[in-house]
């Protein structure tokens, strides 16, 4: 069965149930891959987060659930350290990562993003060909030899399922594929980095609902080997894809906060808060 | 900012070459100062107006007919070259169809480009036979204003083209819907809203007039004497320096150099008010 | 109704005013001119004080300066205009004190630069009247020019590609030479065209930097008469130049034709091998 097919089924199968919730993760590690401790994040004075502490668990993913504006895409980029990059962000609280200090002033932070890769929610090709946007970050991180690079080229297109589609246009510009095959382009660059920790901010939502669910079912794919992180609006999706949810709210007006976190299954059919039940119930929010 | 190492050697070497860019201004002042101080020393400012005449062999520093020739053909210019600059960015952007408007704007541009030497020579061999004609000599105040226009016009006309297309559609369609017609709009409406930046665009334009040189000193005469009408032949301030440079020494050569401090001065007093005024968009 | 229909007359009579002015400088440029223009008339040496003969020598010295502006200026302008655009933030100091002082630089006049550019590289650092001194001088006077169009274009690249490119985790100097510069190459072009225009046209600053001498310059720092400077003594000192400076106007508005349409085929050979275009 082609990707494109199976991503249909998938689609058609989410239009009429619900699918079933993921059993129990595939996560051998009891200890969690990121800890995230009493995390504050303000923007000059307007605080955006506020105390939020929750662990990632290896291998497994955790989807971060809420409406607009409760802080989730700040959170994600306080993984990464891209908010190195807004001025005027102020960060607070520990972020330990495979046991190092992420926040260290001191840590490569090159390195880092090596480790934890980062897909945005509107498609990023660069406008370079589709070889040249896989291969511009692994020379830069080191690698020269062109059969190398041909190799990893190889296998990342083939992981996302675009190896079929792309393999006799690699030097055309990546400008001209779909939406949805940008965006597996873009994972797949970053999947060429031999990443651990993969951040999705929406990663579907900017696109159609064939590709979406393409994107998606790949995504499911990387559980086990990959750690993922994303941030949904769409519940759906969550209870398809997830092992770990996170459900976010804006406190008293102000700032983003964690309202509960924990297995999908328990998160979506026992939720402990009121808030989460009223969201998940489509009653908030 | 988590910059690598090779991204902070790289900003330390890019800050200092900005520093060295930023520097210049500086140093050009700087060397005005040096090579103006002997003069300066010892001659009160207040002389460089009340003096008999120029005469710098024995000491006399009377720049008042090159002030005077300065302050007529910038004003004559902008008189000139405001209403046409104007009217030609009202023309390109309001009455012409759009390919002729295309055209228009080329020929603007084009205009723009050619030298301060070539339209200089064009007067000097097209226009002042002409005026001499009508009253001799054919290099005078007249010439050197109507040169001037030439060559500020595109400034006017270009910086009021982009005033002019910042004014919001919403002004535009509002009057539509009022009955105006297309005069009527552009005189209550749109020139009200493009005003700053067109004023801006004519102090531009009037400190290039100011700072000309080649224009003025091949076509208004170079006869250092205060203009009494349109016909007299007259030396600006730029074309006394130009003429002058070459031979002076002394105290003579440092005279120059203070009209030059004296000229960059008001040109960036122009240019800085300019600056002010587009900041400052205000709309009626 | 009245007023609409004079308005319109009046504007219109005002276009065709100035197309016509403009038409009848140049063909009062080009007629006399094109009759003396021969490739005798490019290559050969001016005699009997330019009166007859050519301009070959003058040509070689008008690039000459040129080449030496442009190539001083060109990397100063390149740095300045990346630190302004991706090291600084918008309202730093360094960033307004390197942009203030440069809107001043623009606003000198021409004959200003002359005198510094006389008193400091002729004379202060002993260059003499060469074609260093008028091509430094230059340099001086198109600097701002460019790193205002440099940093435009930097700025109008998308803030997507920083920050996808950050995400990968590469350098800032990586993604300013694969990503930024690629992407605003059109931009830096026209800038270096504008540029390159201004220094071609420049007279006053050039006369008291690069000299009058009109053969051949043995050197860098040997004297050269640049073009528009040979055109102003022409016309004005030497009786009877007249039909030579018409040619040598000629060819001036030629050479900056040229300029702006190599500019511009450059610019899209640029764009077509390293970045592919937008679809």
């Amino acid at each position: 069965m082609s990707e494109v097919e199976r991503g249909d089924k998938t689609q058609m199968n989410a239009a009429y149930t619900l699918g079933p919730l993921q059993a129990g993760p595939p996560c051998c590690d009891p200890e969690p891959l990121i800890r995230v401790d009493n995390l504050s994040l303000h923007y000059g004075k307007k605080p955006a987060l506020e105390n939020v502490s929750l662990d990632v668990y290896k291998g497994c993913i955790t989807a971060l659930i809420g409406p607009s504006g409760c802080g989730k895409t700040s959170f994600l980029s306080v993984l990464n350290r891209m908010t190195d990059m807004i001025p005027d962000c102020r960060v607070s609280g520990n972020v330990h990562f495979d046991g190092r200090d992420l926040r260290h002033p001191a840590l490569d932070v090159q390195g880092l993003r090596r480790d934890i890769g980062m897909i945005f929610q509107k498609p990023v090709p660069f406008p370079l060909s589709i070889r040249r946007n896989i291969e511009l970050p692994l020379r830069e991180h080191g690698m020269s030899k062109q059969a190398d690079l041909n190799e990893v080229m190889q296998q990342v297109l083939q992981d996302v399922g675009l190896w079929d589609e792309v393999k006799d246009r690699l030097e055309f510009s990546a400008l001209a594929l779909s939406g949805g095959q940008q965006q597996r382009l873009c994972i797949a660059r970053a999947l060429a980095l031999k990443p651990k920790v993969l951040l999705m901010d929406e990663p579907c939502s900017a696109l159609d609902p064939i590709s979406s669910g393409v994107v998606e079912d790949l995504v499911q794919r990387l559980r086990g080997k990959y750690t993922v992180v994303i941030v949904t609006h769409n519940l759906a999706q969550a209870r398809r894809i997830a092992n770990y949810a996170g459900f976010f709210w804006i406190k008293d007006q102000r700032a983003g906060c964690l309202i509960e976190f924990g297995q999908c299954k328990q998160i979506f059919e026992a939720p402990a808060h009121e808030l989460t039940a009223a969201y998940i119930n489509g009653n908030r929010g | 900012m988590s910059l690598s190492r090779a991204d902070r050697q790289l900003a330390v070497l890019l800050r200092g070459c900005a520093l060295l860019a930023a520097a210049l201004v500086l140093l050009i002042l700087l060397f005005l100062l040096k090579e103006s101080w002997p003069v300066l020393q010892h001659i009160a400012l207040i002389r460089f107006v009340t003096d008999a005449s120029w005469h710098p062999v024995e000491g006399l520093y009377k720049l008042t007919p090159m002030l005077s020739a300065t302050c007529y053909s910038t004003l004559g210019a902008v008189l000139l070259a405001t209403p046409l600059g104007i009217a030609s960015a009202l023309f390109s952007r309001y009455y012409a169809p759009s390919l002729l408007a295309g055209c228009y704007r080329r020929l603007i541009e084009l205009l723009a480009g050619i030298p301060s030497v070539v339209c200089g020579f064009w007067g000097l061999t097209t226009l002042a036979p002409l005026i001499g004609h009508l009253h001799p000599p054919g290099v005078s105040l007249l010439t050197g204003i109507l040169v001037l226009t030439l060559m500020i016009l595109p400034t006017v006309a270009l910086t009021a083209d982009s005033a002019l297309a910042a004014v919001p559609a919403a002004y535009l369609r509002g009057a539509a819907a009022l009955g105006l017609s297309r005069w009527g709009l552009i005189i209550g409406i749109t020139l009200p809203a493009a005003r700053s930046g067109i004023t801006a665009g004519v102090m531009l334009a009037a400190g290039r007039a100011i700072g000309e040189t080649m224009a003025m000193l091949m076509v208004a005469g170079n006869v250092v004497q205060q203009p009494h009408s349109l016909f007299d032949s007259v030396r600006t301030l730029t074309a006394n320096i130009a003429l002058e440079m070459a031979y002076a020494t002394g105290d003579h050569r440092a005279a120059l150099f203070v009209s030059g401090l004296a000229l960059m001065f008001t040109v960036l007093l122009l240019v800085g008010t300019a600056e002010l005024i587009s900041r400052k968009r205000r709309y009626v | 109704m009245f007023k609409n229909a004079l308005a319109t007359m009046l504007i219109w009579l005002t276009a065709m005013m100035v197309s016509g002015v403009f038409v009848w400088l140049l063909s009062d440029i080009l007629i006399p001119g094109l009759t003396h223009l021969s490739w005798a008339f490019l290559a050969e040496a001016p005699t009997n004080a330019g009166r007859s003969g050519g301009i070959g020598p003058i040509i070689i010295s008008t690039l000459l300066i040129l080449l030496v502006a442009m190539l001083t200026a060109t990397p100063l302008s390149l740095a300045t205009a990346v630190l302004l655009s991706e090291f600084t933030q918008h309202d730093s100091v360094v960033g307004r004190l390197v942009r203030g002082s440069l809107d001043v630089l623009a606003g000198v006049p021409s004959i200003v630069f002359g005198l510094f550019g006389n008193a400091f590289f002729c004379i202060y650092l002993g260059l003499g009247f060469s074609i260093l001194s008028g091509g430094l001088t230059l340099a001086c006077m198109v600097l701002p020019i460019l790193i205002r169009t440099a940093e435009q274009g930097l700025q109008s690249a998308p803030n997507d590609y920083r920050l996808a490119a950050a995400a990968l985790g590469m350098s800032r100097s990586a993604t300013l030479v694969h990503l930024l510069l690629p992407s605003a190459a059109p931009a830096l072009i026209a800038g270096l065209m504008l540029g390159i225009g201004r220094a071609v046209a420049e007279t006053a600053a050039l006369a008291f930097t690069s000299g009058y001498v009109d053969r051949m310059p043995d050197s860098l720092f040997d004297s050269g008469r640049a073009l528009s400077v040979h055109i102003y003594d022409l016309s004005m000192n030497v009786a009877g130049g007249d039909t030579n400076a018409y040619s040598s106007a000629l060819v001036l508005i030629l050479l900056l034709l040229i300029i702006n349409s190599v500019a511009m085929s450059l610019a899209k050979q640029w764009l077509h091998g390293s970045v592919v275009a937008y679809e």
